[in-house]
C-alpha cells in the first residue's frame, strides 16, 4: 500500500468524473453559483447572522424553514434528474444511444429515486410538521429542540454525500433501493452503493432522532385542556407518521449495516454464496418502504383536512373517523409490504393476503376522502390557493389510489409490474398528494410563517402548469406499461414508442414551467411583501397556530392558550377571547448551540472517509463524534429567560398593529 | 359467489377491449390484447377490477366537482345552506365506510381466487375458455436462465437450447423453469403470460400456453446492471408443423451446450446474438440453480443434504473451498470478450476461449474427493 493510497484510500484523480462533460459542465456552474454565493454573503457580513440566527438556532420554527430551504433545493437536484431521464428516453430511438451512456444513466435514475424520496420528500414533510406541530399545540419548541439542530445537520449531512457523488467517484448504479446482489461488492465494487448506504445512514440518524422528537413533543407538551381527541388534525397525522418512522426507520438502518457488512467485512448476509439470500434484503428494505410511503403521505393528509375545513369555513366533517382512518392506515402499512414483490414467487396464499390487505387500506383513505367531501358539503368553499391543490388533489389522488389497488391484484401485478404503469402509479400518488399537499401547505402557511401571503397570480400560473404537465407527463406512462414497456430503460427498440416519450417530456417541461412559476411566486412575493402583508389570521383559521401573530415571536405564546374543543381557534373566536394584555412573564427558553453543526459535519466526514477507505479519517472523525458529544454533554448553558420586558414590549407592538386595523384583527 | 363473473360479463369485456384500444390502434397494446391463454385471463381481471373500482371512483370524483363548485362561496344558491357546525352525521359515516368496503369484500373475493387460480405455480387446466387439457398432457419444459445479459433457454426435452429466442408451440402447455446467473432479473412475454422473478441461486416456475401464433418480444422487466436495456429476446408461438421445423434448425446447429460453453455465455456481454445449441449436459440448469456450474464448485442441493443429514461436523466448518459464487468485479465487460464476440459465429459464442478444463466434477464429486 502506497502512501497515497494510506492517506487517500481509493480517491486518486480517475475518480473525478473527467470524461463526462455533462459533469464537468455542471461542477463549473456549481462551483461559479457557490463562489458567487460565498462571496454575497462574504460581501454583505451574513456569515455570522446566519450562523447566529439559523444555523445553531434551535428554535422549531427556523428549523422547520430550513428543512424546507433544504427540500427545495434538493428538489431541484431530483428534478434536473428526471428532466436528464426524459429527455434520454424521448431520444434513444432507431439505434440511437441518446446522450447519456449506461453508467451515467444508471445513476441518474437510482440519484432521482433517492434524492426525492429521502432528500426532498422528507425534508419537506419533517420541515412542514417542525414548524407547525408545536404551534398547533400551544407549545414553546419541541421536547428536545437541540436534538431537533442535530436532526436537520444529519439529514443535511446525507445530503451534502449524495451531492459529494456528482463530482466524486459516481453513485448508486442499482435502482433507489439497492437490491442485493447487484449492490453488493462483486457486482458494484466502486464508491457508488458506499455513497448511497452513508447518505442514508447519516440522514436516517436525523429522520429518527426527529420522529422521536416530535412524538415526545406531542404527547407531552399539548396545551391544557387539548386531549388526543381535541388535536388538530394535522398533529394527529404527524403523531402517526412519526410513529412509523420510529417504528421503521430502524429497519432501514438495520438492513443497510448488514448491506454494509456484506461490503466492507465480507460477510454473506445478502450474497449468493455461503448460505446469503437476496430476496431477504428485498423483504427487510420493504418492511421499511412500505411504511416510508405512508409516513410521507399522512402529514399531507393532515394538511388537506386542515385547508378543506378552514377554506369551507366549517369544522371538519367526521373528525373521530378521522382520526380512526389515520390510525387503521398506519397499522396496515406494516401488512403489505410483500405487494412490491408478488413476483418473487411467494405463492397464492402468501400473495393474496398481500394484495387483500393492501386493498382494505383504500377503505380508510376512501372514508377520509369522503370527511372532506362532506366537509365541503353545505360550506362556503373559499377557492384560495391552498383549496385549488386540495381539490386538485382529490381528483388526482383518486386515480393514483385506484391504479394502486388495481396494482394490489397480484394476477395484474404479474403483468403490470416493473412497468412504465407502476412508474405511473406512484408518480401520481407521490405527485397527486404529497407534493401537492406541500404545495398547499406553503401556500397556506407562508404568511403564519413570514407574516405575508404569496402572491395569487404566479400561484395560479404554477398551480395549472403542475396540473397539466402532470397529466401530460404522465398519461403516456400509464399507456406505455399497457404496451409492455418496462422501467429503467435506456434505449428502446420499437419505434413506435418515441411519441409517447415525446409527449412526457413535453409534460415534463411544463411542470418545469410551473416551478419556476413557483420559484417566481416567492420571488414577486417576498420583492412586494409590504402589499400582501397579513396580521396573525389572514385565512379565517381554526387551529391554535393562528391564535398568535404572525411571523410567530420566538416563544410561539405569550401565555399557553387553554384548548376546550379540537378547532380551538375557531371555538376561542366564537366564544369571544380576549388577548391577556399584562402580567407578561419572562419566559424559559432553550439556548443556541453549534454542537449539531459540528457532529453532523464530523457524521458526514466519516461517511465520506468510509466511502473512499481512508480508514484513519473514519477512525478520528469516528473518535471525534464520541469526544464532542461527551463535550457537549459538559455544557451546562442550555437556556435562558427572555425577560417579561421583552415579551411585553412583543406583545404592545403587536397590540398595537391590532387596534390600528391591522388586516384581520 | 360474487367473485365469479359471468360469461356473458367476460364476453363482453373481451369483446370491449379492442374498442377501448381502438383510438390508438397503430400502437401494440400487448398487455390488453395478449394471445396467450393466462396473459388474457390477466387482462380481463384488470379490465373486471378497474370496472369495479370505477364504480365508486366516478361517484366520487363527480361529486368533488360537484360540490366545489355548488358550494362555492361565491355562490348565492347556497349561501343560506351554510352550516359552520355541522360536523356528523352517523347515516353518512356508515355510508362512508361501507360503500369502499362493500367494493372491496368484492375485490378482495375476486383477487382470492384469481390469484390462486393464475398462481404461476399451479399447473395448467385449460388451453382456453373452451377446451380443458387432458390430464395425460404433460406440459413441454423450457428452463430460463437470466444471465448478463441474455437468456438462456434450454429445452431438455428436445435436447436444444437456444440464446435470446424463445419458441413454443400454439396450444401446447408449458412449464418454465426459471433462475438467473448472478442477479435478480425479471422473466416477462407480455404475449403470454405475466412475470416472475429470475433469481440466482433460486428456482421460480411459471405455467402458460400461448393459443395463436405470435411473434413478439420478452425481456428482463427488472433492472439488473449496465446491460439491461437491451436484454431483450425473440417470442415466437408457431404452430405444430412451424415449432418443429424451428426445433430442426435449432438441432442443425451441432454446437453442444456443455458447461464450458455456457461458463463463456454466462461472462457479461451486451447485445448478444441468437444462437442455437444441442444440449448435451441434462444437469446443467439444476447446476446453474446450485450455484455449481463451474467444475469444482460444490452444490447447495449437496450442502443442504449435509445439513439435513444432521450437517458435516465443526471440522468441515474450515472447508470453504468450491463454495465461493460470487466473484469480484462480476459484472465488468471484458472488452476483449466484446471485440471476439462480434467476430464469433452466432451459434458458437464463446466457446472457443472456454477454460480447457473439461473434467465434469460435479459439486457431489468434489465433496466425495474430500472426503
Amino acid at each position: 500500500m502506497t502512501t497515497a493510497q494510506m492517506i487517500f484510500g481509493r480517491l486518486t484523480w480517475d475518480s473525478f468524473p473527467w470524461h463526462e462533460p455533462i459533469v464537468v459542465a455542471t461542477f463549473c456552474a456549481v462551483v461559479l453559483g457557490g463562489a458567487a454565493l460565498v462571496a454575497a454573503l462574504t460581501y454583505f457580513k451574513l456569515w455570522g447572522y446566519l450562523w447566529k440566527e439559523w444555523f445553531t438556532s434551535v428554535d422549531h420554527k427556523k428549523i422547520g424553514i430550513m428543512y424546507m430551504v433544504l427540500g427545495l433545493i434538493m428538489f431541484l437536484r431530483g428534478f434536473a434528474d428526471a428532466v436528464m431521464m426524459r429527455l434520454q428516453q424521448a431520444m434513444a430511438f432507431n439505434g440511437s444511444e441518446g446522450y447519456l451512456n449506461a453508467h451515467h444513466y444508471d445513476q441518474i435514475f437510482t440519484a432521482h429515486g433517492v434524492i426525492m424520496i429521502f432528500f426532498v420528500a422528507m425534508p419537506f414533510i419533517t420541515g412542514l410538521m417542525n414548524y407547525i406541530v408545536p404551534l398547533q399545540i400551544g407549545a414553546r419548541d419541541v421536547s428536545f429542540p437541540f436534538l431537533n439542530n442535530f436532526s436537520f445537520w444529519m439529514t443535511t449531512g446525507g445530503a451534502v454525500l449524495v451531492m459529494c457523488s456528482l463530482f466524486l467517484g459516481e453513485f448508486a448504479q442499482t435502482g433507489w433501493l439497492a437490491y442485493p446482489p447487484l449492490s453488493g461488492i462483486d457486482y458494484s465494487p466502486a464508491t457508488g452503493v458506499d455513497y448511497y448506504i452513508w447518505a442514508l445512514q447519516v440522514a436516517g440518524v436525523g429522520t429518527t432522532l426527529s420522529g422521536i422528537n416530535l412524538i415526545a413533543t406531542i404527547v407531552k407538551m399539548r396545551a391544557p385542556g387539548m386531549s388526543l381527541m381535541k388535536m388538530p388534525v394535522f398533529t394527529w397525522t404527524s403523531l402517526c407518521a412519526n410513529v412509523l418512522i420510529v417504528a421503521s426507520f430502524p429497519i432501514l438502518t438495520a438492513t443497510l449495516v448488514l448491506l454494509s457488512l456484506d461490503r466492507y467485512a465480507g460477510t454473506n448476509f445478502f450474497t449468493n454464496d455461503f448460505g446469503g439470500n437476496p430476496m431477504m434484503y428485498v423483504n427487510l428494505i420493504w418492511i421499511w418502504g412500505h411504511p416510508e410511503v405512508y409516513i410521507l403521505i399522512l402529514p399531507l393528509f393532515g394538511v388537506f383536512s386542515e385547508v378543506t375545513s378552514t377554506f369551507s369555513g366549517k369544522r371538519l366533517f367526521g373528525y373521530t373517523s378521522m382520526v380512526y382512518a389515520t390510525c387503521t392506515i398506519m397499522v396496515l402499512s406494516y401488512l403489505v409490504w410483500l405487494h412490491h414483490f408478488f413476483t418473487m414467487g411467494s405463492g397464492a396464499s402468501v400473495n393474496s393476503f398481500f394484495g387483500i390487505t393492501t386493498m382494505i387500506i383504500s377503505i380508510p383513505t376512501g372514508a377520509k376522502l369522503f370527511n372532506w367531501l362532506f366537509t365541503m358539503y353545505r360550506g362556503r368553499v373559499r377557492f384560495e390557493l391552498p383549496m385549488m391543490w386540495t381539490v386538485a388533489f382529490m381528483l388526482t389522488f383518486t386515480v393514483g389510489g385506484m391504479t394502486g389497488v388495481l396494482l394490489a391484484v397480484p394476477p395484474a401485478d404479474f403483468v403490470l409490474h416493473n412497468s412504465l404503469f407502476l412508474i405511473a402509479h406512484f408518480h401520481n400518488v407521490i405527485i397527486g398528494g404529497v407534493l401537492f399537499g406541500l404545495f398547499a401547505a406553503i401556500n397556506y402557511w407562508w404568511p403564519k410563517a413570514f407574516g405575508f401571503k404569496l402572491n395569487q397570480f404566479w400561484g395560479h400560473v404554477s398551480f395549472w402548469c403542475w396540473n397539466i404537465g402532470f397529466w401530460l407527463a404522465f398519461t403516456p406512462l400509464y399507456i406505455m406499461g399497457l404496451m409492455g414497456v418496462t422501467r429503467r430503460m435506456r434505449v428502446f427498440d420499437d419505434p413506435s414508442l418515441q411519441i409517447w416519450f415525446v409527449i412526457a417530456a413535453i409534460g415534463a417541461a411544463i411542470v418545469a414551467a410551473g416551478i419556476g412559476a413557483m420559484l417566481v411566486q416567492f420571488a414577486v412575493s417576498i420583492w412586494k411583501r409590504d402589499e400582501l402583508k397579513v396580521e396573525g389570521d389572514p385565512w379565517d383559521g381554526r387551529t391554535l397556530e393562528w391564535a398568535t401573530s404572525s411571523p410567530p415571536p420566538d416563544y410561539n405564546f405569550a401565555f399557553t392558550p387553554v384548548v376546550y374543543d379540537a378547532d380551538s381557534w375557531a371555538d376561542m373566536k366564537k366564544n369571544g377571547y380576549q388577548r391577556p394584555l399584562t402580567g407578561y412573564q419572562p419566559i424559559h427558553m432553550p439556548s443556541r448551540t453549534g454542537s449539531g453543526v459540528i457532529l453532523a459535519a464530523l457524521a458526514t466526514l466519516c461517511g465520506f472517509a468510509l466511502i473512499w477507505y481512508m480508514w484513519w479519517l473514519a477512525g478520528l472523525s469516528f473518535l471525534g463524534i464520541v469526544g464532542f458529544a461527551i463535550f457537549h454533554s459538559f455544557n451546562y448553558k442550555r437556556d435562558f429567560y427572555i425577560p417579561a420586558d421583552v415579551v411585553t414590549r412583543t406583545e404592545e407592538a403587536r397590540t398595537r398593529i391590532l387596534a390600528a386595523g391591522g388586516p384581520m384583527a | 359467489m360474487i367473485t365469479a363473473p359471468s360469461p356473458k360479463r367476460i364476453r363482453l369485456l373481451r369483446w370491449s377491449a379492442p374498442i377501448l384500444a381502438a383510438p390508438l390502434a397503430g400502437c401494440n397494446w400487448v398487455v390488453m390484447n395478449p394471445s396467450g391463454d393466462i396473459a388474457v385471463q390477466q387482462r380481463d381481471l384488470i379490465l373486471i377490477s378497474t370496472a369495479l373500482m370505477l364504480l365508486i371512483v366516478i361517484p366520487v370524483m363527480a361529486m368533488v366537482v360537484w360540490f366545489a363548485v355548488r358550494y362555492r362561496a361565491t355562490n348565492e344558491a347556497t349561501q343560506k345552506d351554510y352550516d359552520p357546525d355541522w360536523d356528523h352525521s352517523t347515516k353518512l359515516e356508515l355510508l362512508i365506510w361501507s360503500a369502499p368496503l362493500l367494493i372491496i369484500i368484492a375485490l378482495g373475493a375476486l383477487t382470492w381466487v384469481s390469484t390462486h387460480k393464475l398462481d404461476p405455480y399451479r399447473p395448467l387446466d385449460r388451453i382456453d375458455a373452451t377446451t380443458a387439457i387432458d390430464p395425460q398432457v404433460k406440459p413441454l419444459t423450457v428452463q430460463v436462465v437470466a444471465l448478463d445479459w441474455k437468456w438462456l433457454f434450454i429445452y431438455p426435452e428436445l435436447g436444444i437450447a437456444t440464446v435470446n429466442e424463445l419458441a413454443l408451440p400454439t396450444n401446447v402447455p408449458v412449464r418454465f423453469d426459471i433462475t438467473a446467473s448472478t442477479v435478480m432479473n425479471s422473466f416477462y412475454v407480455p404475449e403470454l403470460a405475466g412475470q416472475i422473478y429470475a433469481m440466482p441461486g433460486m428456482k421460480t416456475q411459471l405455467h402458460a400456453v400461448a393459443n395463436k401464433t405470435a411473434s413478439g418480444a420478452g425481456f428482463s422487466a427488472n433492472y439488473s446492471g449496465a446491460g439491461f436495456s437491451h436484454m431483450r429476446f425473440g417470442y415466437k408461438a408457431l404452430d405444430q408443423a412451424g415449432f418443429d421445423a424451428w426445433v430442426a434448425k435449432v438441432k442443425g446447429s451441432r454446437v453442444m451446450l456443455d458447461r464450458n460453453v455456457y461458463l463463456g455465455l454466462a461472462r457479461p456481454t451486451e447485445k448478444a446474438p441468437v444462437a442455437y445449441f444441442t444440449t448435451a449436459d441434462p444437469k446443467l440448469f439444476d447446476a446453474v440453480v446450485n450455484l455449481c456450474p463451474k467444475p469444482g464448485q460444490r452444490c447447495m442441493s449437496e450442502l443442504m443434504h449435509i445439513d439435513q443429514m444432521g450437517g458435516a461436523g465443526k471440522e468441515a466448518a474450515h472447508d470453504i473451498r468450491g463454495l465461493q459464487y460470487d466473484f469480484p468485479n462480476s459484472h465488468v465487460i471484458d472488452q476483449t470478450e466484446r471485440n471476439e464476440g462480434k467476430q464469433t459465429a452466432p451459434d458458437a459464442p464463446g466457446a472457443d476461449k472456454a477454460p480447457a478444463d473439461h473434467s465434469s466434477h460435479s459439486g457431489a464429486d468434489a465433496h466425495a474427493q474430500h472426503r
